[in-house]
């Protein structure tokens, strides 16, 4: 009964937070009254609802939060944080667009990048905001639609190629607890390409830092995007990630969720294959140690025939982490030609880590081919033998194990210089 | 070089070793040879230091080392070399890098600075070369995608890179065609010196006609029941093991 009352009092405060910051919310009030509604009926989710059985979520927004902050962060702060020399780059700081930060000058021609507060009366905004993520399924994306007031709007124009990647780094900052939703909009049109980065990190923070963070993208007939997240909060960063995609036809997706640190991260990739000739690639890794709790949900909705996606996530869990990777995959009546693949695989370093893995395979057409598998096992004792047999310590025979294990996901990424600073990473961590 | 005294070894509390005394000096070869079961790998393992299995009794020494007493890496890094009998694949590990990884390990334990990249590209071509090893499975992963006689030729050129004291030989002709049987012994011999020793242990004499021994042994029950010179291997394959067998047991 103390968690019911609990999760009210949370309830109680968005409800109040959401009537008395109404005025200021930019965009259409009738969504987010809707919105607010169905968070209101479904509440924080528990240990009840099957999609967040294995975190107590409603435990983690115990006491008190903020739902918004003005705190300052100086380009100096965030030095560190921009890991290309050569990008344009977004700074969001919790949940609010930052101009003063952002590298916003010399944009090319054809791309649009605006904060999200003033870009509803874009015509791709008003097109497409709201369209994929659907308040009714989710409680995060309904607090999140009812909520958000900041983001990026990112529009790449039709037939243009965006060579620079866009990075688009979210810092969360208090020191005191913070509820933050913050939303972004991404549309590539017909036959454009991008490569897009989107890192999460913490500064200064000595309270719980809750994101709850939510994308929408589209990509149209045969626009080609490259999408990679680097979740690299600390103990005080918790973070509810969710993803929607919307392919048309022809178009490729590759996408990348490295998960480093933070004490929580859920990540909800949900990607709807609505064309023909869809070509899709998830790739994840997560390295959890501490007593950080990781949670990888991922969706891939196969509609239309002919189409490729192709899944792959890893993880390494140390000391008393745990991990959970739960992999949906329809395939609908019409799909008929689908190639759908799924693969998970897990080392688990310690005797008290958890990993749960729950691949799911829903088939409704029969001319498909579809797989899914998923092993978890420990460090190869023979492989740290044979290394050491030819003179290397057993740390780094161990590193050079790790190293080997990620580097088929951290292969993908296609930025050299991402995926240099992914391994010096994945070096630091397994010293 | 390597003197073995009365070496005692089981594992899951099975006695495999049951005493065996063996000295081997800078420049020689020996042959050990036995039956399935005999206890030939586990000699192999116990001196490569596989941590599964127990010494109960006995020592090693090497080079006036305690050789017992020293992580499998320590023991690499003094000089000893097993090839595997079965060697690993580990994906995502290149050769090149992982050779450079070990030889840099050991150049560190003897306070060594790294080796210089064109040494070591040197040195890598050079040994490509002795074990007829295609550049390409040099830049693959470790053993990955390897056939067994590929594998094989793959420990001699570690062995080459590595320049080991002692290198043991686990049944390295086992799998092997006679094409690869004689590039195997090939590499071996060109790298046999006075400074160096190196003990085969094989089921079979056919590759002791590539590469000549100096002494052979006879392991039978967990101990060396005969010694004698190469000939011995001839008649071992002649008479089969059964002939020591009914000797031993007379």
């Amino acid at each position: 009964m103390e968690t019911a009352v609990k999760s009210n009092t949370i309830k109680d405060k968005l409800l109040l937070e959401f009537e008395s910051s109404k005025p200021d919310l930019f965009g259409d009030l009738k969504l987010r009254e809707e919105a607010m509604e169905s968070f209101l009926k479904k509440g924080i989710p528990n240990r009840k609802s099957e999609e967040y059985k294995y975190v107590n979520i409603d435990l983690l927004l115990k006491g008190d939060f903020s739902f918004s902050s003005d705190k300052k962060i100086s380009s100096e702060q965030i030095e560190h944080t921009k890991f290309l020399k050569d990008s344009i780059t977004v700074v969001i700081v919790n949940g609010n667009f930052v101009d003063s930060l952002s590298k916003l000058k010399s944009i090319p021609k054809g791309l649009q990048i605006l904060n999200i507060a003033n870009a509803f009366t874009h015509k791709n905004f008003q097109k497409h905001y709201s369209n994929y993520a659907n308040i009714h399924s989710d409680s995060f994306i309904a607090l999140n639609t009812a909520l958000a007031n900041g983001g990026v709007f990112i529009h790449i124009e039709k037939g243009t190629v965006i060579e620079t990647p866009i990075q688009i780094i979210n810092i969360s900052s208090s020191k005191e607890n913070t509820l933050i939703n913050s939303r972004n909009l991404i549309v590539v049109e017909e036959n454009a390409q991008v490569k897009i980065i989107e890192s999460f990190e913490i500064i200064d923070s000595s309270a719980k830092a809750f994101n709850n963070s939510l994308t929408e993208m589209v990509i149209e007939e045969s626009a080609i995007m490259d999408y990679i997240k680097i979740q690299n909060e600390n103990e005080s960063g918790y973070l509810i990630n969710t993803t929607q995609v919307c392919q048309k036809q022809k178009s490729v997706f590759t996408t990348n969720t490295i998960t480093l640190s933070g004490s929580f991260v859920r990540n909800n990739l949900n990607i709807v294959l609505d064309g023909e000739y869809i070509e899709t690639h998830l790739n994840g890794l997560y390295l959890t140690n501490g007593n950080q709790v990781v949670d990888n949900h991922t969706l891939v909705d196969h509609r239309k025939p002919n189409c490729n996606s192709n899944e792959l996530y890893k993880g390494i869990i140390e000391d008393k982490s745990s991990a959970t990777f739960n992999g949906k995959i329809y395939v609908r009546k019409d799909a008929q030609k689908t190639n759908a693949f799924q693969s998970n695989k897990n080392i688990l370093l310690s005797d008290d880590g958890t990993i749960n893995t729950k691949p799911q395979l829903e088939i409704y057409a029969d001319d498909v081919k579809c797989s899914h598998g998923t092993s978890t096992g420990k460090l190869d004792a023979d492989k740290i033998f044979y290394l050491r047999a030819r003179g290397l310590s057993e740390t780094t025979a161990k590193k050079l194990l790790m190293h080997a294990f990620a580097s088929e996901v951290v292969d993908t990424i296609k930025i050299e210089a991402l995926r240099e600073y992914v391994e010096v990473k994945i070096s630091k961590r397994f010293e | 070089m390597l003197n073995i005294k009365n070496l005692h070894a089981s594992i899951g509390g099975k006695e495999i070793l049951k005493g065996i005394d063996l000295e081997i000096k800078a420049g020689e070869v020996h042959a050990v040879m036995g039956p399935n079961g005999s206890g030939k790998s586990t000699l192999s393992a116990v001196l490569a230091g596989r941590e599964e299995y127990e010494v109960t009794e006995g020592e090693v020494i090497f080079n006036g080392k305690n050789l017992l007493e020293m992580s499998p890496e320590d023991r690499a890094r003094e000089g000893v070399f097993l090839a595997f009998q079965y060697p690993v694949e580990i994906p995502g590990v290149s050769n090149v890098n992982f050779l450079k990884t070990a030889i840099n390990e050991i150049r560190a334990y003897k306070g060594l600075t790294p080796m210089e990249a064109k040494d070591f590209l040197a040195r890598l071509k050079e040994k490509q070369k002795l074990v007829e090893l295609d550049g390409k499975l040099a830049n693959r992963s470790v053993n990955e995608g390897f056939s067994g006689g590929e594998k094989k030729r793959n420990e001699i050129f570690q062995m080459a890179m590595l320049e080991p004291k002692l290198a043991i030989l686990d049944e390295t002709d086992s799998g092997l065609d006679i094409d690869a049987l004689r590039i195997v012994a090939n590499g071996v011999n060109k790298l046999k010196s006075k400074e160096n020793a190196t003990i085969v242990i094989t089921h079979y004499q056919r590759l002791l006609d590539y590469i000549i021994p100096d002494v052979v042994h006879i392991l039978y029950d967990g101990r060396i029941v005969k010694s004698g010179p190469k000939e011995l291997a001839l008649e071992l394959e002649e008479k089969g093991y059964d002939f020591i067998k009914e000797e031993v047991n007379a």
